[in-house]
């Protein structure tokens, strides 16, 4: 038996450098530094130890969509454990929303053959935690999301999902899409030998063409969301401070009553 | 005056605040028609009609609690072919903006996923998002399709708007993917009577300066004596010191509260992504260097151990 595990990682802006947008109102990559979001690091993690523990032959590859930089983000995955990247890069793909996302990665997940694809909670940088649902619903199989706890076994994925209202365990029959919290187990750090060893793994590079979708589908001018406008939000101003001499309860307890709040 | 679609986040008939908020959003827009499912979604109807509903459109399942995300997706189709509304209005939890996502994509629509506000526009409702870590601001509109919006709790008033409310069963066919995902066990969250964190006007946090989980009673007192829900940085919950259900910050709970009191946390870029957009923020950390200060309309430089006490006390005379 195999089992070919696909998981989606993203490129993104490092959340603490000072992250803006562009003239065109999408994420301006060229003035901070990327990097691999450090969500989908627990998605890496979560597919090479389902790959330990399973007899199957194991196969993880790592899929970005993203600029020609997001290799970076595919090499430090490479350099976690992974065997094979693709990275999807078209100019066309500028400025892509989250529904023409999810298509891409759609096109390029079947075109690589996949049991289990294994996503992160959310990016970093959009924030959104829609696009696991949205592949789901795009290769019509089950979606298993959240997961705090995942195991494979069987042709079986299994896990825990912690919900607002109360914490679900969930089933569901390969093939499907998983994606993982960052309650699921510390990602690993790559070893010097995981990144000497990730500098000879195969990257494949896919345009738009390799995967059949037309430029008319995606990118910013065909978004099904348009941005009006960004503005940075207004420092707040500066508050009191003061230093506890013994006191400090009080005075707080004061200004809590002059809000009204006592 | 169009219709727009509000899907109804409820326990067992009890329907959930953001819900309400968000019908004092759909009046903007148009007039709101809920969508409640699942067990006891007849008993939401009246709480609905007060709020505004003009229909509740109203589907029992077992589907609903046995599998995942994907019954209710079909139902909000179903409601959608039933209404053709103006747009599709989904609270914003982690549920929330899966069922929207892959809503969206079904009726070949864009989403907006955690939108702090929403007006009317001439193209469509506009939706304001707080973006990274509440550092930028950016408004922004579905341009395809029928627009499907998530909207974050206490993004809005919940206003008295009393409406007919009339009950309609909803007729639903499960897709194939429905059954999908089994949910094969639930254990539900224990109740502290503590309010619930996203929808408090008060949360109150605490970090890794609380220094260890007995500790944590101290933050509760406090909670407790403002009637506040209680919170915690990832670095307590890591440490095991309060449950991740607490968590405030980009992989935990955002909340946006009129009041915000975090002791013992230094404000790191991804708690301030789950929090900054707070009314007032008030902070007690012993290190006066720290970026928390940056945020705060109030903070004291001072030992927890010594405010924060002093301060549940002051706060219970001045209550009496
Ligand atoms: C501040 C901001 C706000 C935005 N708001 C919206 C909006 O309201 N509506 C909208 O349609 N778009 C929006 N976008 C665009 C959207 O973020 C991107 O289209 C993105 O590709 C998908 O959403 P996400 O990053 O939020 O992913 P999420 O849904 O949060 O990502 C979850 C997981 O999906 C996988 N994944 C996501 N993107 C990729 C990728 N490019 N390559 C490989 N794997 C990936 C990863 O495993 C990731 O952990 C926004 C972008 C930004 C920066
Ligand atoms: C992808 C990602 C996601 C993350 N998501 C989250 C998230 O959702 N939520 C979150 O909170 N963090 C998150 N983090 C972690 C975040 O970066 C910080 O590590 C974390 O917020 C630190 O918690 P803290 O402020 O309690 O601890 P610290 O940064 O260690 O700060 C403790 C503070 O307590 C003060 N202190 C100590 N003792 C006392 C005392 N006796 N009296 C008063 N003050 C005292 C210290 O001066 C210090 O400022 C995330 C990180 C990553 C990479």
């Amino acid at each position: 038996m195999s089992l070919r595990i696909v998981v989606t990682v993203k490129y993104v802006p490092d959340a603490t450098g000072d992250r803006h947008f562009a003239d065109d109102l999408t994420v301006d990559r060229d003035d901070v530094d990327g990097l691999l979001s450090e969500l989908d690091e627990y998605a890496v993690e979560q597919a090479l130890q389902i790959a330990e523990n399973s007899d199957d032959d194991v196969e993880v590859t790592v899929l970005t969509v993203g600029p020609e930089d997001a290799k970076d983000a595919l090499r430090k995955a490479l350099s976690m454990g992974a065997d094979k990247a693709i990275h999807v890069e078209d100019d066309d793909l500028h400025g892509t929303d989250a529904i023409g996302t999810s298509l891409v990665l759609a096109k390029a997940v079947e075109k690589a053959g996949y049991d289990l694809v294994v996503s992160g909670m959310a990016s970093t940088d959009g924030t959104m935690g829609v696009v696991p649902a949205l592949l789901a619903e795009r290769l019509g199989v089950p979606q298993v999301t959240l997961l705090s706890e995942v195991n494979v076994e069987d042709g079986k994925v299994t896990g825990r999902r912690d919900g607002d209202a109360a914490s679900e365990q969930l089933e569901a029959s390969l093939p499907a899409v998983v994606s993982v919290t960052d309650q699921s187990g510390e990602a690993r750090y790559p070893s010097f030998k995981g990144i000497m060893a990730a500098k000879k793994k195969p990257v494949e590079s896919w345009d738009l063409s390799d995967l059949d979708i037309d430029a008319d589908e995606v990118g910013l001018e065909n978004a099904y969301t348009t941005v009006e406008s960004a503005s940075e939000r207004p420092a707040r101003t500066a508050g009191t401070i003061v230093k506890d001499e013994g006191e400090g309860g009080k005075q707080l307890a004061e200004f809590l009553a002059s809000q009204k709040f006592i | 005056m169009a219709e727009v679609l509000v899907y109804v986040d409820h326990v067992d008939g009890a329907v959930r605040k953001p819900t309400l908020e968000l019908l004092t959003l759909a009046r903007r827009i148009g007039e709101p028609v809920a969508v409640a499912l699942g067990s006891g979604a007849g008993d939401t109807a009246a709480t609905l009609a007060e709020h505004g509903a003009v229909k509740v459109l109203t589907h029992e399942a077992a589907e609903y609690a046995d599998y995942l995300v994907v019954p209710k997706v079909d139902a909000l189709q179903a409601a959608h072919e039933a209404v053709s509304p103006a747009a599709v209005l989904v609270p914003s939890s982690a549920e929330g903006k899966e069922i929207a996502a892959r809503l969206a994509l079904r009726l070949g629509s864009g989403v907006i996923t955690d939108a702090v506000d929403l007006e009317a526009g001439d193209e469509g409702p506009v939706a304001t998002q707080s973006v990274f870590a509440a550092s930028y601001t950016t408004k922004s509109r579905v341009s395809k399709g029928t627009p499907v919006i998530t909207v974050k709790p206490n993004s809005a008033a919940v206003e008295a708007a009393p409406a007919a409310g009339a009950v309609e069963s909803l007729s639903v066919t499960f897709s194939e993917q429905a059954t999908g995902t089994k949910v094969t066990g639930r254990t539900p969250r224990e109740s502290t009577g503590r309010p619930e964190l996203t929808e408090a006007a008060i949360v109150v946090s605490g970090g890794r300066g609380v220094n260890g989980a007995e500790n944590f009673a101290i933050i509760e007192a406090l909670a407790d004596s403002l009637g506040a829900a209680v919170g915690a940085s990832r670095a307590a919950v890591d440490a095991g010191w309060y449950p991740h259900t607490n968590q405030v910050g980009q992989t935990g709970k955002s909340v946006s509260p009129q009041l915000y009191i975090a002791n013992g946390i230094s404000g790191a870029i991804q708690h301030r992504a789950g929090m900054q957009t707070s009314k007032t923020i008030v902070a007690v950390n012993k290190d006066a260097e720290a970026p928390i200060f940056e945020l705060v309309d109030f903070g004291v430089v001072g030992d927890l151990f010594d405010v924060v006490p002093q301060l549940t006390e002051e706060v219970k005379a001045r209550k009496g």
